[in-house]
């Protein structure tokens, strides 16, 4: 854990204690069993946002503390460990990210307090097809006598369905493959011609696929610049992977907590199974995995707070990182706890799908290597 | 604050003047070279014997050892500047590979468990670059299980009399002095009644015989003690308690590992841009090998998550965190990092990274392949891999010792 400042380490321990009493995974399989539609509950997202944790990453005249995604990270952290069901990445970490790389002061003025006050949920619409590929956006925005008009198709929107607003990266010239040309547009969920296609997902998260057929916007819905989009898209992004890997890091982390439990507690052959060797190591192997990965994610998210230049390169890192750990670790959960982990009653299957769904999220692991390879230009 | 970086700035210049004045420009980016990529054996010739006789004499082969030790006596703030200094101009500090296990082991358990007069008799040549040193623990019967160790040393009024034979002993046949973990109480309990003596290697009880290694090279030596004899003065910390000083040495012995392997002289080629040069890349700057090409961004990640886990725990240690426990993980974690490079390194090479010595292979090619071999023993010295792992399952996760003693 990076050197926390006094005011981190009290929102860290206030996080902790938060999630553990008010939404531990019991909640979330509540929620779960319950089928609720938009994929968590009102009452704990008003409480994320009574702790101020919507307004970590703007600054204090839109109403935000400005603590940074360092601070952001640690609150992700704890919340990935409980699988707390939220839009709080989507929308108070992607969207505001947008709007604070991309927005007007009109614009920013106009979103971001009602970001921070929960009563817009934002967030990004960039995939087409069943992979993450920014650079293969088709959907077109045409040219309009006042503004443009909208139609093709965005998948697996995170917490799509319960959205009020939608940032979406689009086509404005060239073709699909081309850098030039993307331009993002922000525009309320409702907005004539949108409609969305609620998925129920194996991670019980909220996803929709969201269709815009002739979907008309001013031009002042552009974030950014017209057809420079991709840039801002990228950086975007790359905020976002860093944010979901501090997620990624605290869902692993504490399947590893659950692991290491079931080593102390399970007997077999008259033992505890954490005596065996083979699981000994293990345990030991998965360790390192984890002290790794928590490197390369603080190191992303601190590189975002202090712009340094190979931020990108540190988000490819960390979002890969925190991939195989949590894969390799979802995996080992189940293993360890032998029968007991193939039963729906207990959680470890929580663990393994989310793992499953987060990996494909703003890049696989297999996206973000080559990413990384192109980066130091190989 | 501002104070402070004005003393850094003028410690900089300071630093930056006194290696115009005395590092000689021929020797430049040559250290990894002159220093036989950290083997090197021999004593320093003309410029490289000046240059240690000056930074040895200025304490800064041993930057944060006390000055009145013969140390630099700097803080590590000076510490990082004079290194970032050294690697700008190609710099190098042979000291640390000319003392063989001094500077990075036995040197530092002296400093916190020695008495006055072995600091003072033996740091200073350690600085200068005079005295090599050797380790003499492990034993044909004793090699994880070091405990088991069966060497023993009798008191003999002024001396301590040594019969027995150490294995594995790295630089025994060149070393001045050796650093052994003796059985001085036979029966006590296995970890109880073993004691830490230093023992002058010159002298007719003590006899080495070199071992040839995969990598061709003899680096280290059977040794064998037939009444060999040390001084009483000459035994660290207190009589039978030699596990607790064998087991702090040896936490400097994996601090020093757990970096790159680095003496510093000037940066070598990127491995992505060998690989380029040996292997090709496409229109779009892609390596042309599309399998070797995702192998080598995992093990750049690997290595990236490696250099940000130390710099992390070296934050974590400013800040005052609790002590962190990653730092157990950094020993198998550099070995994996260095002995995938060597894989991936001959690998890229081709048919050019089979070559074992002559004419038709590069120097650098030849280099990259003792080291491949070499470098496995990374993985079995200073705590195996296994024993690592028992170590961090043990105790860092609090697991139950059963299977997993080490
Ligand atoms: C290049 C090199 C330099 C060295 N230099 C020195 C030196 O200068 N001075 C010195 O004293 N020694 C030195 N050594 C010796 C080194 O410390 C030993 O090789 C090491 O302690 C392992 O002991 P061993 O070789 O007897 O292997 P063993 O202990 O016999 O191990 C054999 C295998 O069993 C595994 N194993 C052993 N115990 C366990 C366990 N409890 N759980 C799981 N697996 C286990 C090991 O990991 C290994 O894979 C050097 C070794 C090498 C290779």
């Amino acid at each position: 854990m990076a050197a926390l400042t006094e005011e981190q380490t009290m929102i860290r321990d206030q996080a902790q204690a938060w999630v553990t009493e008010q939404a531990p995974v019991a909640k979330f399989r509540a929620m779960r069993d319950s089928g609720v539609e938009q994929g968590f509950q009102a009452e704990t997202w008003q409480a994320m946002v009574d702790m101020g944790w919507t307004g970590i990453i703007v600054p204090e005249q839109y109403g935000g503390s400005d603590l940074g995604y360092l601070t952001f990270g640690i609150v992700l952290e704890e919340t990935g460990k409980q699988l707390t069901a939220s839009p709080l990445l989507a929308s108070a970490l992607v969207g505001a990210s947008a709007l604070l790389l991309g927005g007007t002061e009109a614009q920013k003025q106009a979103w971001l307090p009602k970001v921070v006050d929960g009563s817009e949920i934002l967030t990004l619409a960039v995939d087409e097809g069943p992979r993450h590929a920014p650079n293969a956006i088709a959907l077109q925005a045409e040219k309009t006598a006042d503004g443009f008009s909208l139609t093709g198709r965005k998948t697996m929107v995170l917490e799509g369905g319960s959205a009020t607003a939608l940032i979406v990266a689009t086509r404005t010239s060239g073709s699909a493959g081309d850098a030039e040309g993307i331009t993002v547009f922000l525009l309320p969920a409702d907005t004539a011609g949108i409609s969305r296609q609620v998925l129920k997902t194996a991670d019980s998260r909220g996803y929709a696929n969201i269709d815009f057929e002739d979907v008309l916007v001013g031009e002042d819905a552009i974030l950014g610049e017209l057809d420079q989009g991709a840039e801002l898209l990228t950086d975007i992004l790359d905020r976002g992977r860093a944010g979901l890997a501090a997620e990624m890091l605290g869902t692993a982390a504490q399947a590893f907590a659950m692991n290491l439990d079931y080593l102390k507690t399970r007997v077999q052959f008259g033992q505890v199974i954490g005596a065996f060797q083979a699981l000994g190591h293990r345990a030991a192997i998965l360790f390192s995995e984890m002290e790794l990965a928590r490197s390369c994610v603080e190191a992303a998210l601190q590189g975002i707070d202090g712009e340094a230049p190979s931020q990108a390169q540190l988000c490819s890192l960390a979002k890969c990182k925190a991939g195989a750990f949590l894969h390799h670790m979802s995996n080992e959960l189940i293993q360890i706890h032998g029968g007991i982990g193939m039963t729906d009653d207990f959680d470890a299957g929580f663990y393994l799908k989310r793992a499953r769904a987060v990996e494909g999220a703003y890049g696989n692991q297999a996206f973000h290597r080559n990413r990384y390879a192109q980066l130091l230009d190989f | 604050m501002v104070e402070r970086s004005n003393e850094q700035e003028a410690f900089r210049q300071s630093v930056r003047t006194w290696l115009d004045e005395n590092f000689p420009p021929t020797l430049k980016g040559k250290g990894a070279e002159l220093l036989g990529y950290g083997e090197y054996t021999g004593p320093l010739q003309d410029d490289a014997s000046l240059w240690q006789q000056r930074l040895g004499g200025k304490g800064w082969g041993t930057p944060t050892w006390p000055s009145q030790y013969g140390g630099g006596g700097l803080d590590h703030i000076q510490t990082k500047i004079l290194h970032e200094e050294m690697n700008r101009i190609g710099a190098f500090n042979p000291i640390i590979v000319l003392a063989g296990m001094g500077v990075t082991m036995v040197g530092p358990t002296i400093l916190e468990y020695g008495t006055e007069d072995q600091k003072i008799r033996h740091l200073p040549p350690m600085c200068r670059g005079e005295i090599r040193w050797c380790l003499g623990y492990s034993e044909p019967n004793a090699g994880s299980d070091l405990a088991s160790l069966a060497t023993k040393a009798e008191d003999q009024g002024d001396s301590w009399v040594v019969n027995g034979q150490k294995v594995w002993t790295s630089g025994a046949d060149i070393s001045q002095w050796c650093g052994a973990l003796v059985r001085t109480d036979s029966k006590a309990k296995k970890r109880n009644g073993i004691s830490f003596l230093m023992l002058k290697m010159d002298q007719p009880g003590i006899e080495t015989r070199p071992i040839k290694l995969i990598a061709g090279a003899s680096p280290f030596c059977e040794t064998f003690f037939t009444d060999a004899r040390a001084d009483k003065t000459d035994m660290l910390g207190n009589l039978n308690d030699g596990w607790s000083v064998g087991k702090r040495l040896l936490q400097h012995e994996r601090a020093s590992q757990t970096g790159v392997r680095n003496t510093g002289g000037g940066k070598s080629e990127a491995l992505q841009d060998m690989a380029k040069r040996y292997v090709g890349a496409d229109a779009e700057g892609r390596l042309d090998d599309a399998d070797l090409r995702l192998r080598l961004a995992n093990h750049l990640m690997d290595a990236q998550a490696h250099g940000l886990t130390i710099s992390r725990i070296a934050a974590e240690a400013r800040g005052n965190v609790e002590v962190s426990a990653s730092a157990s993980i950094l020993k198998n974690s550099a070995t994996h990092v260095a002995q995938t490079q060597s894989e991936l390194t001959l690998e890229l090479m081709g048919h050019s990274g089979l070559g074992w010595e002559g004419e038709g292979f590069n120097d650098a090619e030849l280099a990259t392949v003792r080291n491949w071999l070499s470098g496995k023993a990374m993985s079995i010295y200073g705590g195996s891999f296994e024993v690592q792992n028992n170590i961090i399952s043990k105790n860092i996760l609090g697991l139950p010792e059963n299977t997993q003693k080490g």
